[in-house]
């Protein structure tokens, strides 16, 4: 008999405490954003997909096309190609293409990269039907970024 | 009483008005408290704060087609809705909102509501059934026993009530209770001690008997997809969900009368139908945070809440009142 008891009030009670906890929690503030319309501070050290860094000076890519970045990637996501002006000692980038598809964001290249001329970009508004969409290239990203 | 027909057409354009309202604004309310206990907005895209929401849902349950599936009970599939629907309008006939504001003095309101409350469960049944799918007919076998086991104590609570006021008029037991909150029958403890204990049994009982959660068996929809209105689409879904809504409001208009003094006030300042309506959405609130505050339970334990808890303790509550008449 004395279980029955128990197991009513001792219901009750958890039952009371259930009610205060929702009530509690119907009056704190609302944590979830309205995405389209409220944007979401991306933070320093989140992982997009990796783009390319301009010189400050001169207003080029810092790349000097050595390699390092396709070589050292896992999935092979990464070609470049960079050519010798006539008169010009140093090789410039003039291709440089990301399959994203094949990514995942390990940032292999990032590390192996002696002269900084590669980091994570903050995009993460990404979505579409097509896999075309996702082969970025680099290159014409940083001239339309300006 | 007057008898001029326009008496009887205002208060059926007004309580329609009213059915629909409330059928359609307290699923924009159970959205909403579902999100804020939940730590969301809810609905917010359709007009200012989701407003709009339940227009734009009605709107697209009425432009869908009334899909009859295969092998289903043409004629039953039919009027299950309907069925669900108009119990719960019906109730508002007799449920005075205020003093003079009702739309029959049925000498016997008490009795119609309870009778009218036992054809929406019929109304589940016959749309399970003639669902002719598995899951609803488990639905519409569980939402039977369900509401056996919980009316019993429902109505010996209200027996007790009925014995206080000795009327089953629910305007003369709204009268019995007026001017202050100690006349209310929820802390008359010139009558029985366990008053409140039996206000606490009707409301369980009411929110088993609409068939929420944590009682919502009918349509556990993790175990039973969508229980009996699993087959409805389009606005037969529609009308079961409105008669779900207005059973919660009679549900919650009736606990007002017999428990909370219907339209008095709780200090005796300026009754009307505003404390009435004050005090039924301060239970719809209460349905909804229940409903957002507890899991589901099990059917035997449900069962077992009412026949070895709920009934028990209103027969003892049923003696100790008429103990108590007897004596003081």
């Amino acid at each position: 008999m004395s279980a029955y008891w128990n197991d009513m009030f001792g219901g009750a009670k958890s039952l009371a405490i259930g009610l205060s906890i929702t009530a509690r929690e119907f009056f704190k503030p609302v944590i979830t954003m309205q995405y389209p319309w409220e944007v979401p501070e991306i933070p320093e050290r989140y992982r997009g997909h990796i783009e390319l860094v301009k010189n400050e000076k001169t207003g080029k890519p810092k790349c000097i096309c050595c390699g390092m970045c396709m070589r050292s990637c896992p999935s092979g996501c990464i070609s470049l190609v960079g050519k010798k002006p006539e008169g010009e000692k140093k090789k410039v980038l003039t291709k440089y293409e990301l399959d994203f598809t094949k990514c995942s964001l390990c940032g292999s290249c990032i590390e192996s990269c002696n002269f900084g001329a590669i980091q994570f970009s903050r995009d993460y508004n990404l979505a579409s039907t097509r896999k075309e969409d996702y082969v970025f290239d680099l290159l014409k990203r940083l001239e339309e970024q300006g | 009483m007057d008898t001029s027909i326009w008496r009887p057409i205002i208060y059926l354009v007004c309580f329609m008005a009213f059915a629909g309202l409330n059928a359609a604004y307290l699923g924009w309310c159970e959205r909403k408290g579902a999100g804020r206990i939940q730590r969301r907005t809810g609905p917010m895209e359709v007009g200012f704060h989701g407003l709009l929401q339940p227009l734009a849902d009605g709107l697209k349950l009425m432009s869908k087609q009334l899909l009859v599936p295969e092998g289903v009970d043409h004629i039953l599939f039919r009027i299950a809705p309907i069925l669900a629907m108009i119990p719960a309008l019906t109730s508002m006939v007799v449920i005075p909102f205020s003093g003079n504001i009702q739309g029959r003095a049925v000498e016997l309101s008490v009795l119609m509501l309870f009778a009218l409350a036992s054809i929406g469960m019929i109304a589940i049944l016959i749309g399970g059934w003639a669902s002719a799918n598995k899951y609803a007919v488990i639905s519409a076998a569980r939402s039977v026993s369900q509401n056996l086991a919980y009316e019993i104590p429902m109505l010996l609570t209200v027996i007790t009530i009925v014995m206080i006021t000795g009327s089953m008029n629910l305007q003369d037991i709204a009268m019995d209770q007026q001017g202050g909150f100690w006349h209310w029958n929820i802390f008359r403890f010139d009558k029985s001690v366990f008053m409140p204990v039996s206000f606490l049994i009707f409301f369980i009982c009411s929110v088993a008997e609409t068939n929420r959660a944590p009682f919502d068996m009918a349509e556990a929809e993790s175990e039973l997809i969508a229980g009996f209105m699993t087959e409805y689409g389009s606005m037969g879904f529609g009308l079961f969900m409105m008669g779900e809504y207005l059973n919660i409001v009679v549900g919650a208009c009736l606990t007002t009368i017999l428990f909370l003094g219907g339209w008095s006030c709780p200090f005796g300042l300026f009754p009307g139908v505003w404390w009435f309506l004050i005090k039924i959405y301060i239970l719809i609130f209460t349905f909804i945070w229940v409903r957002w505050t507890y899991p589901r339970t099990q059917i035997y334990k449900l069962l077992n809440l009412s026949w070895k808890i709920l009934i028990p303790f209103s027969m003892v509550n049923l003696l100790v009142t008429a103990a108590f008449i007897k004596v003081f």
